[in-house]
């Protein structure tokens, strides 16, 4: 569904990305993993047209998509939800959603009952503003945004980030279920053993480059994998 | 002092407030979506009025007709600045913008100056509006009358543009986050584009009932009720519509007080401007109804 190419991608003077190639089949949930500074969200952003790549290709459906502006690409079907949730503080939770819906014309009153069967959570707190929800609950109003666009796909920013485990295990139930309704997922985690776990295909991301990739389970038994990014030494 | 002439500039007050307050709508919206203060603001109200003058004097269209023309030629105006002089500039620092808005404003000034002299003209007598109207011992016009009505209106309008429609939703989520708008496939050009619309027709509007009260054009009559205004803007608590309108009644109303009670201090009807942004900026430097500043990341 969605094939990247020899990516480059230079930020500030610093070339983040130095060439990678992945693809992400459909209806899978495919992860990438990796330190801190890695790539791995200019990646992401690159995808949604948020960053111009240096060089490399995107393609989408079959269809170039590199280099387009944000708005074409989420017309396309591609929704990015961003690294520290970025709800819309200011506007309520109701809305929130709604926004998620900008480009589509059609009635959306199906979509947003879905959201809330997904999330009972939201639907109580629909008409409070979104910066009074806590972590969690922001967090779920993020993926509930990014459902709002009928997505083919989903990319998702460290959606673990900040939250206490409880809450954790309940967002990777929720991608899982998303995943199983359709919609392909991209995940970006540094909770690297939660996100092989739900992951058909993982790939390791190391400075700008893939060093690593294989099935969720193949990473997960990786004595690498486990030395650097699960914390579970051999010793 | 007597009943009547306190009533008399009680009710001056409520009309220069509302021109403020309409003017004031323009810097405070610009500021909720670009954090610019949009010092060109002030001298777009400026061409609005020669704007005016062209149409009634020069071409004799009647009022009705030439204001439609103004209004339109006025947010024409506003977009053009915005795409040549603040949209080439998106991704710089902030203060680049704001130099470019300074530098509008001198252009425009200047430009004024060259066109159509520094000699004031006439602004073009609306007999529905300067005809004088009394109740007992007190008159006053009736732009007097219907400026704060036409104000009060447009706020209205405003804020349902704001908060009931699917542009003022985007104008609302891209005040505080551009790059998440653009991920939900929102136009922040298009966004921009009908903030400065809406503050530039306002503007216009402004200058029709500005010129009825105060019937001089000059290239620099734009600068005081630019700085005023822009002071309501802030007294008000700035990104927010309503306190903008708030900011400017409370200047004028707090002006024409100024003249009445103290007519001695006539002289420092302007000065009071910035004596209340001093104050405000050391008491309460998020305005009246300004809320929490959180900087956009």
């Amino acid at each position: 569904m969605l094939e990247i190419k020899n990516l480059h991608v230079n930020y500030g003077g610093i070339s983040a990305v130095k060439g990678i190639n992945m693809s992400v089949p459909e209806k899978s949930i495919v992860t990438l993993i990796g330190a801190n500074g890695a790539g791995k969200s200019t990646t992401l952003r690159t995808i949604a047209g948020l960053v111009k790549p240096s060089s490399g290709e995107i393609i989408f459906q079959g269809e170039n998509i590199t280099g387009k502006d944000t708005i074409d690409i989420v017309a396309k079907g591609i929704t990015l939800v961003p690294e520290g949730r970025r709800v819309f503080a200011n506007l309520t939770v109701l809305e929130n959603l709604k926004i998620g819906a900008y480009l589509r014309k059609e009635s959306i009153e199906d979509s947003i009952k879905n959201v809330f069967d997904l999330f009972p959570r939201l639907k109580e707190r629909s008409w409070q503003l979104a910066g009074t929800l806590s972590g969690g609950e922001q967090q779920m109003l993020a993926v509930g945004r990014a459902l709002m666009a009928k997505p083919k796909l989903i990319m998702m920013d460290e959606p673990s980030l900040g939250l206490a485990p409880l809450i954790v295990n309940g967002i990777f139930d929720i991608i899982k279920e998303i995943n199983k309704l359709g919609t392909t997922i991209l995940l970006i985690e540094q909770n690297a053993n939660k996100a092989l776990k739900v992951a058909d295909y993982g790939y390791v991301l190391e400075t700008g480059k893939i060093t690593m990739e294989g099935t969720g389970l193949e990473l997960l038994k990786n004595e690498k994998v486990k030395d650097a990014y699960l914390g579970s030494s051999k010793k | 002092m007597t009943f009547e002439i306190f009533m008399q500039q009680l009710a001056n007050g409520i009309s220069i407030g509302s021109l403020y307050a309409l003017i004031a709508i323009g810097y405070t919206m610009v500021y909720g979506i670009l954090r610019l203060i949009n010092f060109a603001h002030g001298d777009i109200f400026m061409m609005a009025s020669y704007f005016m003058v062209f149409s009634m004097v020069n071409f004799g269209l009647p009022w009705y007709v030439s204001m439609v023309i103004v209004i339109i030629a006025t947010i024409l105006l506003g977009v053009l600045v915005e795409k040549t002089a603040y949209k080439p500039l998106r991704n710089a620092p902030r203060m680049s913008i704001m130099i470019s808005a300074i530098g509008v404003s001198f252009l425009l000034e200047n430009l004024a100056t060259y066109l159509f002299t520094g000699v004031p003209k006439g602004f073009p007598d609306i007999a529905i509006l300067t005809q004088a109207i009394s109740f007992g011992n007190i008159s006053f016009s009736v732009a007097t009358l219907v400026t704060p009505i036409i104000t009060l209106i447009l706020l209205y309008v405003v804020q349902f543009i704001t908060n009931k429609t699917k542009i003022g939703m985007a104008m609302r989520a891209s005040s505080i986050d551009f790059e998440t708008a653009r991920l939900m496939g929102i136009n922040i050009n298009r966004v921009i584009s009908t903030t400065f619309v809406i503050g530039s027709g306002l503007a216009a509007v402004g200058a029709i009932l500005w010129g009825s009260k105060y019937p001089s054009v000059m290239p620099l009559m734009g600068v005081m009720p630019g700085l005023k205004c822009f002071i309501a803007a802030v007294l008000g608590g700035i990104g927010n519509t309503t306190g903008a309108v708030l900011g400017g009644f409370i200047l004028g109303m707090a002006e024409i007080m100024l003249v009445t009670f103290l007519p001695s201090l006539t002289g420092y009807r302007d000065a009071i401007a910035f004596i209340i942004l001093i104050v405000v900026l050391l008491v309460k430097p998020t305005g009246l109804l300004g809320e929490k500043v959180t900087d956009k990341v």
